[in-house]
This record gives structure tokens, sequence and C-alpha cells, in this order.
């Protein structure tokens, strides 16, 4: 019989490393599966000031590595893989990859979330093309260009000053008439000369032949179009839980979160949750951090409970 | 894996006959890097069928906007100098959908 793991995690985000860091420190077998990136979303951050402790050189990147490093230091074990099924009959779970299978008395879920789309006409034909959902990855090409940032909340306003260090003009669209995000962003954003800030508009299309042009906005109290000329659109409408895997396995909410109580339990013994993914009010790095440490020691405990030692 | 840059993008990708994969990619996009092991895998695996190559639009910033790479990871397939086909963004770009654009076009 092959090796079996106390502890299986999917996702290698700050909630799955951390997961992955406090099972190896409790001495429990851990292994972590990623099918993308390192870090997750995080790592697509250049600016992280609101980690505590991260206030010189807070980048994305630079976090997530060391949360890598430091759960292998403690004998996590990371895999890059994409998870295509589960075994669940069993006491032992099993998760079948694309090459080969991992077996585990305990699941944590941490696959976290992805940038929604805006649903607009053209969205799609330009993406890479001017449209973009990661400010670190594509600022570089709108250097001396103008560029829309769509959103109101932390993510928009935090990314769109991170844009106006390329971009000559950052113009930030939201659909309401006052910003979600934390008020020093806000403050920042304000006082920025290079961010115009249009108020109550959605972007109805995006159009251009080829690479974007600009786009039409509504302003959704009176309904009027306008046309806007733009080079780039970034999108920070909000995130959509990776979750479709687990459809029929775990309870989640209409949107597709999954429901866990407070020691990150789900409807189904000895499989977590934690992050972004779980149903919650703050979705940031710090709380998916805590979310991991909290799914390993609910593992632990469950793993004391139900296995002989 | 070739490396492609402005100084042999057009005898390379434009002027050359047959298909090639050329990796747009950016020393700040993460996901981009992610992916190079798995590129330089298919790389090898396809040698001989397909040209595979990677430029680094951080360094060569011009070249991939006159090629309409605005967005990364972005992955097109040339065919006699005519692009074909392309994929692009984080989300759409991964070793599968990498290696079914190459089958496409083998």
């Amino acid at each position: 019989m092959g090796k079996i793991y106390d502890v299986a995690i999917i996702g290698g985000g700050p909630a799955g490393l951390s997961a992955g860091l406090y099972a190896s420190r409790s001495k429990l077998s851990s292994i972590i599966i990623e099918k993308g990136k390192w870090g997750g979303q995080a790592s697509t951050t250049e600016e992280l000031e609101n980690y505590p402790g991260s206030m010189e050189h807070p980048t994305g990147p630079k976090l997530m590595e060391r949360m890598k490093a430091q759960a292998e230091a403690f004998g996590t074990e990371c895999v890059k893989d994409e998870v295509i099924g589960f075994e669940l009959s069993e006491k032992i779970k099993t998760i079948k990859l694309t090459k080969s299978e991992i077996k585990a008395k305990t699941i944590i879920i941490a696959t976290g979330a992805q940038p929604m789309l805006l649903g607009a006409p053209g969205e799609d034909e330009l993406r890479g093309k001017g449209v973009s959902y990661c400010a670190t990855c594509d600022a570089d090409f709108f250097t001396e260009l103008e560029v829309v940032a769509v959103g109101g909340g932390d993510a928009a306003v935090e990314e769109a000053i991170y844009l106006t260090k390329f971009a000559d003009k950052v113009t930030i669209v939201h659909r309401r008439n006052e910003f979600r995000a934390a008020k020093s962003l806000v403050e920042k954003a304000i006082a920025n000369e290079k961010i115009d800030i249009i108020w109550d508009s959605v972007v109805e299309e995006v159009y251009g032949d080829g690479i974007v042009e600009g786009v039409k906005l509504k302003n959704v109290k009176t309904n009027e179009i306008t046309d806007f000329k733009t080079d780039g659109v970034f999108v920070f409408v909000g995130t959509k839980p990776i979750s479709d895997i687990f459809k029929d396995i775990v309870k989640m909410s209409d949107k597709g979160y999954i429901i866990t109580d407070d020691e990150m339990k789900t409807s189904v013994e000895g499989i977590f949750a934690a992050g972004d993914v779980r149903v919650k009010m703050l979705r940031q790095v710090i709380t998916a951090a805590a979310d991991g440490s909290i799914a390993a020691i609910a593992a632990e405990k469950y793993i004391e409970n139900n296995f002989e030692h | 894996m070739l490396e492609l840059n402005k100084d042999n993008f057009d005898a390379e990708v434009i002027q050359a006959e047959g298909t090639i994969l050329v990796d747009f990619w950016g020393t700040k996009c993460e996901p981009c890097k992610a992916l190079i092991p798995d590129v330089e895998r298919l790389a090898e695996q396809y040698d001989g069928k397909i040209k595979i190559a990677k430029l680094n639009t951080t360094e060569n910033r011009r070249l991939a906007m006159a090629q309409k790479v605005m967005g990364l990871p972005t992955f097109v397939i040339y065919k006699n100098g005519e692009k074909q086909k392309e994929i692009s963004g984080a989300e759409n770009c991964t070793p599968e959908t990498i290696e079914n654009l190459i089958k496409e076009f083998v």
C-alpha cells in the first residue's frame, strides 16, 4: 500500500501554504497540490501593504515564495498537478490527479477564487489586447498610455494606484457613488493627480479593432451611454470561487462558496475548507492564512479522534 | 528553447516557413513564470514537430505590442509568418490548453 498522508491540501495560495505549515509543525504528513502558480492570487499583487509585518518591500510574490519555503522547511511536500476527481466512500480519501493519485486521512480545500468578468461584449475577444485582470502582469504595456480600472473595492483602488506608476492617466469606473475600499486607499487615490473617477457607471461594451480602443459607459442613474477612449481596461469587479469539482461533494452557497463552521469543517467529515473559497466576510491574505492554520489544527483533532495511532 | 527578441523575431517568425508557437511572457508575470517549465517540457516533447520559442515582453515591449499582445500570459501560433490562433490570460493558459493548441497545428 502506498503512502497515506495525514493531510492533503488542494491549492497553494496563502490558505493552503499556511495549512501546510501548521500541519507539518504538528508532525502531520502533508502534501499541497497546486495546478497553477504557487501563491495564488496573492502572487499577482505587487503591493501587499495590509499583511502585518510586510512594511518594507511588501510584494505578493516575495511573501508567497517565503510562505512556500517555510512550509517545505517543516516537511510539507509541494506538487504541481491538477485534481481531476475523488474517491471518498472509504475512510481513507483518494484524490485523483492527472497521472497519479494521493491517499489521505483528511482533505483541506484551499482552491481560492478567481477574478470575475465584466460580462460585457468585447471583453473576451480583447483579452490580452488591452483587457486585463492582472495589473502586475500587464501594467508595463500601458507605459505612457491611458487606462480604465473598473471596480470599487480594495483591489480596484489599490491596483489603480499601482497602474499610475506606468500609465499617464487611470480612470476608475465604479457603479456606485462611493468606494467600498479601505479609507486610506481611497484618500491615496483621490490625492493622486493621475487618477480620475467616474461614479455611478458600468462598462457596457469594450471595443477596438484587434486592440482596445475604448469603452461604452452607462450611467446607472440616467441610463445615458457615453463613449470613452482608452488603451486598456483593467477589471477588478470581485471574484468567484474555484469550487466546481466539489459541487456534488460538500455544501455550498448559491454562489458556489463552500460552507464551513468556524473550525473550517465542511458538510463532509474529514474535509475542511480554508481561504477565499469558503463563505466568509473578508477575503484577504491574512484571513486566508488564518483559515489555513485553523483547518490544519481541526484536521489534526479529527485524525486523533478517528484514527488509531 | 529559442529566445526571441527584436533582432531575430522577423527572421524566426515572420519570414520563417512552418509553424511556430510563441510564449509571450514577462519578468513580473508570475503565472507566466509558473508555466515556463511546462513550456520547456513541451518544446522537448514536440521537438522536430513544431518550433516553440519564448519572448520576454518586459525587454521587448514594443515588439509585443506590434504583435497586438498587451496582456500576459499569451501564446500565439504563427504559420508561415501569419497569426493562426492565440490564447491569453492566466485562467486560459494551462499546460493542457497549451498542449492542445500545439496538437491542433502539428
